[in-house]
């Protein structure tokens, strides 16, 4: 089996494995961001150019270092390769580059946007990004379009990634949904504006890493954070019928599919599950969901939206000014 | 004038037609290749040559062909690159208008080395009339069998199609032309697998560039190593040029490559001197894409030697104060030329032809454009210059295919060599208000 030296972390790992997986084996800081890539459907990745990383040792055999940064989810791993990410400034400034070039044309509407919270394009901005931008000019727009009576298209956030395009074409048939146009005007579109009407279309929405496709039965109903992930099933015909209900009050304000560490549905689910049961009868409650993904709705948010509360309080009774938004464990962007 | 293989016949009236051409020793190397050589065989004559890639990337050919997968059963497909897009390159057309035969026959004896039993010539959209052109050439060799079933009675069997693109820069590059051919998108595929491997429907495919397979014609007719004598070192054989710009006699030249740029831009066999009489200011020497070079690099190298028209001499000093022959676009400037509007019509020209599925490229192409735009509208600063360069620095290198470094190669080459002038427009808006802004700046007489 092949081992890779990731960071100065060593592992060995099948024959295959891609560079970012084997990262994932690792695990903690040193995995790279993935935008565009999603271990459940194939020949994704590729596309955002977020997972570069710097491979300064090509392998036992030839060790030549890689002339250029290398996509780490499309990049599959040689014995005795050394892959820098964390630990190349270079490589970093270069990510930041990445992260910018996406930035650029995105509306930054986050206050008024459903993903705002559980968005990987914020933490991605967060984590490898700059604090300002440099693009000075009109940011392009689209129309929003329905495309069915469940999901939303707000093309302006979409980052193509190319993500639900994978989920059209490999989870749903009858394909009627794509990239349209070219270039900077790419636009992912439903054919002639057709409705995607199709068991497991609602993944998609699962799979979008911004806010590009929302729930139409969750539109504007709650902030994500204002809401309470528990883990539930049902018996369900069509999919496995595990799913994350996401509650306020007795209420069931969503329903999506459960998510790993990096953010990717564990098991696919249907749209009767997503949309139709939205009851807590509907479901068997197994508990509070555990979400160790780094975001404002992971188990310490609350903790940490108690201490900013706390600091608040502190600050008045002293007769201060509020702390700004910054100064919390809080990420300003998500809020 | 140098040494002609591929344009000697291109006097010759009705050259396009099978008839006169034939006369003039036409399809002699699918006669030999098929009565005398083994595919194998073939493919070493080619690597003897040295013949290198015309497409752009100069990757040698035989050595390629040598790559192609065999797996026993499975198809394999030669495919012609003829989606020619490159501002500044017109050579492939001009091969295909004037003299159809020779890539025809360059496609039957190039299938037969890499065992292809069908080909295709993938043609860019604006090219529809060459397409009909290189139809009849094709109608006109299954006619006399050149094509067809059992070809001079061997057991090789040959189809060639030509298919038509909608014209998109993108699909010249060859992955997303296979894509394109296939009938989908034009979206560059992630490599590897190459297509040696994985390439038209999955099959291993070799693609190749028109000029490159017509080359194959004259290297079979002489054998490797008689091609091998021509040119210069590494860079072998003659190379078609398409001359364009401020000189007087634009047009597609073949040339014997180590010609020196010098003589290729003043003698009257080739482009005839700048236009006027007037002073050389900058070439870019391989088509859009290459590092644009100021007079005195193009026609010098930094060392002080003479500039040939070769591989090797062009790229002597790297990017610093060399650039690529590519796919020999030379176009050339004199000194009543803006370089930031011609780099402005070059980034608007990347820009409108990125397919749009990176980010680096999608976003950072259209970035440049408007910068530049402002720039060229008075309103730009000194640092709007520092950020095209680092814009261009962050695209290089981190997109999927070559269109990232083509964007970014002539913006970093213009600010490397022309600051000064990008100063200028920013330290005087006021002269650049109307398009005569450059004469005055220079002192200059419009042309
Ligand atoms: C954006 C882009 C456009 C290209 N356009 C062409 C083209 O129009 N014609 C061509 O022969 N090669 C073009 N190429 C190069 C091809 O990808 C490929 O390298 C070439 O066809 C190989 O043929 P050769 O080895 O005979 O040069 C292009 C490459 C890129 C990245
Ligand atoms: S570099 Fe540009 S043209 Fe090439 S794949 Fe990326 S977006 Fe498309
Ligand atoms: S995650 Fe690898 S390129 Fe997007």
């Amino acid at each position: 089996m092949p081992k890779v030296t990731i960071d100065g972390h060593t592992i060995e790992v099948p024959e295959g494995t891609t560079i970012l997986n084997a990262a994932r084996m690792i695990g903690g800081e040193i995995v790279p961001p993935a935008m565009c890539y999603y271990s459940k459907l194939k020949t994704s990745g590729g596309y955002c150019r977020t997972c570069i990383v710097e491979v300064s040792k090509g392998s036992e055999k030839d060790p030549r270092p890689m002339p250029k940064p290398v996509a780490s989810c499309r990049t599959t791993v040689m014995d005795g390769m050394e892959v820098k990410n964390l630990t190349s400034p270079a490589l970093l400034e270069a990510r930041a580059g990445v992260v910018e070039f996406l930035l650029i044309n995105h509306p930054l509407d986050c206050p008024i946007c459903d993903q705002a919270g559980e968005c990987h394009l914020q933490d991605l901005g967060y984590e490898h990004g700059k604090a300002k931008t440099r693009y000075e000019f009109p940011r392009r727009t689209f129309e929003k379009i329905d495309i069915g009576n469940y999901i939303k298209l707000h093309m302006t956030r979409c980052i193509l990634c190319y993500r639900c395009v994978k989920v059209a074409e490999q989870l749903t048939d009858g394909r009627v949904h794509g990239v349209i146009n070219r270039g900077e005007v790419s636009e992912i579109s439903t054919y002639i504006q057709n409705a995607i009407k199709n068991d497991f279309s609602g993944n998609m929405i699962d799979v979008c890493p911004v806010g590009a496709l929302t729930d139409k039965t969750f539109r504007f109903k709650s902030r994500v954070w204002f809401t309470k992930p528990v883990d539930a099933h049902r018996d369900c015909k069509k999919c496995s019928g595990k799913v994350r209900l996401w509650e306020k009050g007795e209420e069931v304000l969503r329903v999506t599919a459960r998510k790993d560490t990096y953010g990717e549905v564990v098991d696919w689910i249907c749209n009767d599950c997503r949309f139709e049961k939205k009851k807590i009868g509907d479901w068997i409650i197994e508990g509070p969901a555990k979400i160790d993904r780094h975001s404002v709705i992971s188990a310490n948010h609350y903790e940490s939206l108690n201490q900013l509360k706390l600091a608040v309080a502190r600050q008045r009774n002293k007769g201060g000014k509020k702390p700004a938004l910054g100064e919390g464990a809080l990420n300003p962007n998500n809020i | 004038m140098g040494k002609k293989l591929l344009l000697e016949h291109d006097h010759v009236p009705g050259i396009n037609s099978y008839s006169v051409y034939r006369e003039k020793g036409g399809y002699a190397s699918v006669e030999k290749a098929l009565k005398t050589m083994t595919p194998e065989s073939l493919v070493e004559e080619v690597k003897k040559s040295g013949l290198r890639g015309r497409g752009g990337a100069g990757f040698p050919t035989g050595l390629k062909w040598s790559f192609l997968a065999k797996p026993p059963g499975v198809e394999r497909y030669l495919v012609c690159n003829a989606d020619e897009s490159e501002p500044g390159t017109f050579k492939d057309r001009y091969l295909m208008e004037r003299i159809p035969h020779l890539l025809v026959e360059g496609m039957i004896t190039s299938s037969f080395a890499l065992g292809a039993k069908s080909s295709y010539i993938y043609i860019r959209g604006e090219y529809f009339y060459v397409a009909k052109i290189l139809e009849k050439a094709i109608e006109e060799a299954y006619a006399n069998g050149w094509l067809g079933k059992n070809i001079l009675g061997t057991d090789f069997s040959h189809d060639c199609y030509v298919q038509i693109g909608a014209g998109a820069y993108i699909c010249g590059e060859e992955t997303a032309l296979l894509e394109s051919l296939e009938g989908k998108r034009g979206n560059p595929r992630i490599k590897p697998p190459f297509p040696a491997v994985a390439g038209l429907w999955g099959c291993p495919t070799v693609v190749n560039n028109v000029e490159t397979i017509a080359a194959v014609v004259p290297i079979v007719n002489q054998g490797g190593e008689a091609y091998a004598q021509i040119g210069i070192g590494k860079s072998t054989g003659t190379k078609l040029i398409s001359a364009s710009g401020h000189i007087n006699k634009p047009g597609v030249y073949e040339l014997e490559l180590g010609l020196p740029v010098e003589e290729f831009i003043y003698s009257e066999a080739y482009c005839g001197g700048i236009r006027g009489g007037r002073k050389l200011k900058a070439v870019v020497a391989g088509g859009s894409s290459v590092p644009i070079l100021p007079a005195e690099l193009i026609l010098k190298t930094a060392k002080g030697e003479p500039r040939l028209m070769s591989y090797e001499s062009l790229g002597d000093g790297g990017f610093i104060t060399g650039t690529m022959l590519g796919s020999g676009g030379f176009i050339v400037m004199d000194d009543t030329t803006s370089i930031v509007k011609n780099l402005y019509t070059f980034s608007r020209f990347y820009h409108h032809e990125s397919c749009g599925q990176c980010s680096p490229c999608r976003e950072g192409t259209g970035w440049m454009e408007k910068i530049l735009h402002k720039i060229l509208d008075g309103h730009g600063t000194l640092a709007d210059v520092d950020l095209l360069w680092d814009i261009q620095s962050k695209i290089e290198g981190k997109t999927i295919c070559p269109l990232g470094e083509a964007a970014a190669w002539p913006v970093a080459a213009a600010i490397r060599h022309f600051r000064s002038e990008f100063e200028d427009y920013v330290k005087n808006p006021g002269n650049i208000q109307d398009v005569k802004h450059y004469y005055r700046l220079n002192n200059l007489q419009p042309a």
